[in-house]
């Protein structure tokens, strides 16, 4: 990893709290049903991060995929494994992933475009959902 | 977002903690949407799952005191009574659903256990807004009626039904519901199946997996309410798509212009005869001897159940012969002989339940046929091999014990 200035950027907060971890950097949306909860490593064919684990990481992502259902399972049974994200970035919202992050309890923010494009896998993140920044390191 | 005092009330814990926490979840998903302010909704539908998380949070609003202000109808679970007494059940299983029920129960839902509310028990005016979840209610619910709701998760559209309340943002607002993509139908469309297979061309064809609205031409005026629920179940199964228009047919869309709120509607994505033949090859197993037929999702209309009797014509089922509906067209089904049809040739009609449940685990393993899409893609995990076709061929198949 090449040591990079740290950089602070704004986002919007929807789950609240604040997290640090290495960054998992993903180009396809996440399904969180399609993770296994006892490694957190993404078993989806196909996907971009396919055999990573996203455990203890976080998450960045273009945004959430999946049923009304499944995602939010997905991601209960990830917290209750202890292998779920600790925070997730994405570029864009929806209902369904907001929902199951607010509920679940594992901060989410929103990055726009062109500071979400900075983030490097590995860099690592401070998310602070509340504060709405995110402190790339 | 700008709170009422009432909202203020709910958010601070004076309706007990369940209603707060369901605010809290509203308020956050306001927050991300930049929604201004909250409305009220006059209907809700959620995605019951009598999965982990369904349960754990269902019984978080319980233990919190919460009661539904406006009482959903609710997705199918498995149905006890029905299952109780077939082998194969753990009493896990069992107790799982028994906890499922008690906690609806006691969050004042209606336990209707169908996943086709919109067409009997919660069917809205135009232009009502509603939090709907469930894939293909939530299109059919925009689309067809002209209500509006969100795409909204089971745990949104429950914590909308407790306090009452949505953030107002997306598809609540004018402006977002323009039409996006102009999709033109080539073929006739005459099967339901047709539009179960359009559902997931469309998305596919269009090259997008994010959200988007897409303005069908090309089909019939005479389409009916079934074919529009495989559509929508489809749409948002293959893709994101939580509303569409079709020209001459749905309410926002009396004319092309219409539906793209005057804006121009660029080239057209074009769905062929072939589209629809390419989408079926690739997503289904090929023919050959078959172990079952699992119908009903979404759950089967009296309509379809009657289809299905005059098929049968007398004739005996070789396979396992398994059809999901609702209780009300089971019970009108059972006032009007088909049922009796459907039983004596040896099929199964099932109130309550989804295919994608721990009661068909005795399939796992097996090779079957259904015509549903949606239902093959989420049973991939429980490990059941699916031919697609028609209804039709699916009896047809189940009498044979084989598909070609």
């Amino acid at each position: 990893m090449s040591a990079r200035e740290v950089s602070v950027i704004g986002c919007r907060g929807a789950a609240p709290g604040k997290a640090s971890g290495p960054a998992v950097v993903s180009t396809d949306a996440m399904c969180f049903y399609l993770v296994d909860p006892p490694t957190g490593t993404v078993i989806e064919a196909g996907h971009a991060i396919e055999g990573r684990s996203i455990a203890g990481a976080v998450l960045v992502c273009p945004g959430g995929k999946g049923s009304s259902v499944v995602q939010a399972d997905g991601l209960y049974q990830l917290a209750k494994a202890g292998t779920a994200p600790v925070a997730v970035v994405v570029a864009e919202f929806d209902t369904v992933l907001v929902a199951s992050a607010v509920v679940v309890g594992v901060p989410l923010v929103r990055c726009a475009p062109e500071d979400f494009e900075q983030i490097r896998d590995g860099d690592v993140l401070d998310v602070d959902s509340d504060q709405e920044v995110v402190t790339i390191r | 977002m700008k709170l009422t005092d009432r909202d203020r009330e709910m958010l601070d814990g004076v309706d007990g903690e369940g209603v707060a926490l369901a605010m809290q979840v509203l308020v956050a998903i306001g927050r991300a949407f930049d929604a201004e302010q909250m409305c009220d909704i006059s209907r809700a539908h959620v995605a019951l799952s009598n999965q982990d998380a369904d349960i754990w949070f269902a019984e978080r609003l319980v233990a919190g005191g919460a009661v539904c202000r406006v009482p959903p109808t609710v997705n199918p679970g498995f149905c006890l009574e029905f299952f109780r007494h077939l082998p194969g059940l753990t009493p896990d299983d069992m107790e799982t659903m028994e906890r499922t029920e008690a906690a609806y129960r006691a969050l004042g839902a209606q336990l209707t256990y169908n996943c086709t509310p919109y067409l009997q028990g919660n069917v809205p005016r135009f232009g009502e807004v509603t939090a709907y979840s469930e894939s293909s209610a939530t299109p059919y619910m925009n689309s067809v009626y002209g209500a509006r709701t969100n795409r909204e998760s089971a745990q949104s559209a429950l914590c909308a039904a407790v306090t009452g309340r949505v953030p107002i943002y997306g598809l609540l607002l004018d402006e977002n519901r323009k039409g996006q993509v102009h999709v033109h139908v080539e073929p006739t469309l005459t099967d339901e199946f047709d539009y179960h297979l359009l559902g997931y061309a469309v998305p596919r064809k269009a090259g997008l997996q994010t959200a988007f609205i897409p303005v069908f031409t090309g089909i019939p005026a005479s389409v009916s309410p079934e074919a529009l629920m495989n559509l929508g179940a489809e749409l948002n199964t293959g893709g994101n798509v939580p509303m569409y228009h079709i020209v001459g047919v749905t309410p926002e869309a009396p004319t092309l212009e219409a539906a793209f709120h005057g804006d121009a509607p660029g080239d057209p994505v074009v769905i062929t005869a072939r589209d629809l033949v390419e989408e079926q090859q690739m997503l289904s197993a090929e023919g050959g001897p078959i172990d079952f037929a699992l119908l009903g999702c979404p759950h089967l209309s009296l309509d379809q159940l009657r289809a299905i009797a005059d098929r049968i014509g007398g004739r005996q089922f070789k396979s396992e012969f398994w059809v999901m509906t609702s209780f009300y067209a089971k019970e009108l089904a059972a006032r009007m002989g088909v049922a009796e049809v459907i039983e004596k040739a040896g099929g199964h009609l099932v109130p309550d339940t989804c295919i994608d449940q721990v009661v068909w685990k005795h399939l796992a393993g097996k090779k079957g046929v259904t015509d549903s899409l949606k239902g093959a893609y989420y049973t991939q995990r429980r490990d059941m091999e699916f031919a697609l076709r028609s209804v039709g061929d699916c009896v047809e198949a189940a009498i044979k014990g084989e598909t070609s």
